[in-house]
C-alpha cells in the first residue's frame, strides 16, 4: 500500500554493502522527510554514492532494506524503481552524447510514448506542451539557444546543467542529486542553488550528495554525515556545525584546511 | 545482354539494402555489435526455401521467413542481454557459426552441402514473377517498405530510446526505460528484415547452400554499415550501391573467377581503410562511440 501522507519519503533500514573487505555501507539508518532538502555529506569514500546506487537498485545490498514512499523497493530493477518516482543525477556526466539537448530532455519526459507498436502505427509528434516545458526549463538556466546542439559539443558546466534539468523533467516525487555543483564555476553554482531552492518551494523533496560543505549548509534543511560507511550524525546545518564528533572526524580538518 | 546484367545488379543492391539497413538498426542505432546478422539471413532463406519446396505460397513463405528469423532474434537477445560491446560481438559471432554448422550438418532437413535446388519462382495474387525484371520490381517495393518502416522506427520516441541505449544504457534504465525489452525489439526487428532478405535471395537464386551464409558474407554488409556511417540510413543506401557495384568492373577485365573473388575482398578492405582514414565516422556518420 502506498500511503499518500507518509512523512518520510525514503527510509534506509540497517543497510549493508561490503566490497570484499571494504565496508562501503555499514548498518546505515536514515530517513528523508518530504518537502525538504537533505544533504548527505562525508569525506571521499564514505559510502555516499554507494547509498545512492543501493537506493536505485544499481547494486544489491548484502542486508537491510530501502523503503520508498511506504513500499519496500530492495532488490527491484533500476527502471522499476525509477518509475516509482525517483529521479537521479549521476556524479559523472551521463548525457546521451550523440543526441541533442532537446532529445536528451525528451527522453526523460516521454516514458509512456515509447511503446513500440504505438510508435510504429500512431503519430509521433512532439507535443506542444513538452516543447514549451523544455524551453521554459532551459530558459531558467539561460540555455534556450542550446536546444538543438549535440550534447557532446557542450562544455562541462553546460552538460551539468542539462543533466540537472533532465533529472528535474523526469516524472518524479523524489530527486537524488549526486554532487550537482562539483567542478562548476561560482556563477553557475549560484544559479543551481537558486534552482534547487525554487524546486523546494514548489514542494520537491531533494536528497543531495555534496562535497562543498558551505554549499550543503546553505541550501539544506537537514544534514546527514557519513563516515566510513556509517552514519556519524544527523541534524540541521547548525547542529551539525556545532557537533564535536563531526568537527573532529571530518569538518574540523576541512574547516581548518579551508580557512588557512 | 547488358540490361539483364544491370537488373541482376539492381536486385542484389535491393537485397543488400534490406540487409544493411536492418543491421544498421541493431549496430548503428542501438549500439549492439551484432555479428549474427548473416545467421538471420540464413534462417530466413532456409525457412523460405523449405516451405516453398513444400508447395506453400510465396507470401506465406516470405512472411514466415521474417517471423522465424525474428523469433531467433528474440532468443539471441534474451541470451545475450547482459553482454556488451566485444563480448556481445563474440556471442553473436558464435551464433553465426552455430547456424552455419546446422545448415551444413542437419542433412535430413537442409541436405547439407548439396543445398536446396529448384525453389519455384514466387507468385502473388495470381501473378508469377517469372522474369528478372518483375522480380526487381518486387525487391524494390519490399526494400522501399523496409526502408520506410525502419526510418519510422528510428525517428520515433522509441528510436530515441534505442539511441539512448547505445550512448549510455545504465542512464537509460535510470530514466525508467526497460532497456532489455527495447534491445530485444531492436534485435528482433533487425532479424525480421534479415530474414525477409534471405527469403528474397532464395527465391531469386532458386538454389541455396550453406556457403552463401558464412562469415565472409557478413563482411560486405558490415562494411556497408561502417562506410555509410553508423546511424545514417542515407549513408547506408549510398554505401550499398557503391559496394555492390565497385567490384563489378573486374568482370570485364577478363580475370579468371578465382582471382575476382579474392580481389573483391581486397577492394572492400582497401575501401574500408581509405574511408576510415579520411572519414572516421563514415560517409554520413554523425555519431561517436565511446
Amino acid at each position: 500500500m502506498v500511503e499518500s501522507n507518509w512523512s518520510n519519503i525514503l527510509q534506509i533500514k540497517n543497510l549493508k554493502k561490503y566490497f570484499g573487505g571494504v565496508k562501503a555501507v555499514d548498518s546505515c539508518d536514515f530517513e528523508v522527510e518530504k518537502g525538504k532538502i537533505t544533504a548527505l555529506i562525508g569525506p571521499n569514500g564514505a559510502g555516499k554514492s554507494t547509498v545512492f546506487n543501493l537506493v536505485l537498485g544499481l547494486i544489491n545490498p548484502d542486508s537491510g532494506k530501502v523503503v520508498f514512499n511506504g513500499k519496500n523497493i530492495t532488490g527491484l530493477k533500476p527502471e522499476d524503481i525509477s518509475n516509482l518516482g525517483i529521479s537521479r543525477l549521476f556524479q559523472q556526466t551521463r548525457l546521451f552524447n550523440n543526441l541533442t539537448v532537446k532529445e536528451n530532455l525528451l527522453l526523460a519526459m516521454d516514458n509512456k510514448d515509447v511503446k513500440f507498436w504505438k510508435n510504429l502505427l500512431g503519430g509521433n509528434k512532439v507535443g506542444k506542451d513538452k516543447e514549451k516545458r523544455i524551453e521554459q526549463m532551459l530558459g531558467l538556466v539561460g540555455m534556450e539557444k542550446f536546444k538543438n546542439k549535440i550534447s557532446r559539443d557542450l562544455s562541462y558546466g553546460q552538460k551539468r546543467l542539462v543533466e540537472l534539468i533532465r533529472a528535474v523533467l523526469k516524472p518524479h516525487i523524489f530527486l537524488m542529486l549526486d554532487e550537482p555543483v562539483a567542478g562548476v564555476n561560482p556563477k553557475l553554482r549560484k544559479s543551481i542553488k537558486g534552482l534547487l531552492l525554487k524546486l523546494k518551494y514548489q514542494g520537491e523533496t531533494i536528497l543531495l550528495i555534496e562535497h562543498d560543505i558551505n554549499f550543503a549548509f546553505s541550501v539544506s534543511d537537514e544534514v546527514i554525515v557519513m563516515h566510513q560507511g556509517k552514519i556519524l550524525a544527523k541534524g540541521t546545518p547548525t547542529q551539525i556545525k556545532n557537533n564535536p564528533k563531526v568537527l573532529e572526524a571530518y569538518l574540523g580538518e576541512q574547516f581548518s584546511a579551508g580557512s588557512s | 545482354m547488358i540490361s539483364a546484367y544491370l537488373i541482376h545488379l539492381l536486385i542484389l543492391i535491393g537485397i543488400y539494402l534490406i540487409l544493411a539497413i536492418s543491421l544498421q538498426l541493431s549496430v548503428g542505432f542501438t549500439g549492439l555489435l551484432n555479428l549474427g546478422h548473416i545467421a538471420f539471413y540464413a534462417i530466413g532463406a532456409y525457412i523460405s526455401a523449405l516451405l516453398a519446396l513444400a508447395g506453400l505460397p510465396f507470401w506465406f513463405c516470405f512472411l514466415l521467413a521474417g517471423i522465424g528469423a525474428m523469433f531467433f532474434g528474440f532468443l539471441l537477445a534474451i541470451s545475450t542481454n547482459k553482454l556488451k560491446g566485444d563480448y556481445l560481438a563474440l556471442a553473436t559471432l558464435a551464433f553465426t557459426f552455430v547456424i552455419y554448422a546446422i545448415t551444413l550438418n542437419w542433412t535430413g532437413l537442409t541436405r547439407g552441402p548439396l543445398g536446396l535446388p529448384g525453389i519455384p519462382k514466387p507468385s502473388l495474387f495470381g501473378f508469377t514473377f517469372s522474369d528478372n525484371f518483375s522480380f526487381l520490381v518486387l525487391v524494390f517495393v519490399i526494400a522501399l517498405i523496409s526502408y520506410l518502416i525502419i526510418t519510422r522506427i528510428t525517428k520515433s520516441p522509441f528510436g530515441r530510446v534505442l539511441e539512448a541505449i547505445r550512448d549510455d544504457e545504465l542512464a537509460t534504465r535510470v530514466l525508467g526505460k526497460n532497456t532489455f525489452k527495447m534491445k530485444s525489439y531492436a534485435l528482433g526487428i533487425s532479424a525480421f528484415f534479415a530474414g525477409i532478405a534471405g527469403s528474397l535471395y532464395a527465391y531469386y537464386i532458386t538454389f541455396i547452400d550453406p556457403s552463401s551464409f558464412t562469415l565472409s558474407q557478413l563482411i560486405p554488409v558490415l562494411a556497408i554499415v561502417i562506410i555509410g556511417g553508423l546511424a545514417s540510413l542515407k549513408g547506408t543506401i549510398i554505401a550499398t550501391i557503391i559496394l555492390v557495384l565497385l567490384p563489378e568492373p573486374l568482370r570485364f577485365v577478363g580475370f579468371p573467377s578465382s582471382i575476382i573473388g579474392p580481389a573483391r575482398q581486397m577492394i572492400y578492405a582497401l575501401l574500408l581503410l581509405l574511408i576510415l582514414i579520411k572519414k572516421p565516422r563514415g560517409l554520413y556518420g554523425r555519431i561517436e562511440l565511446e
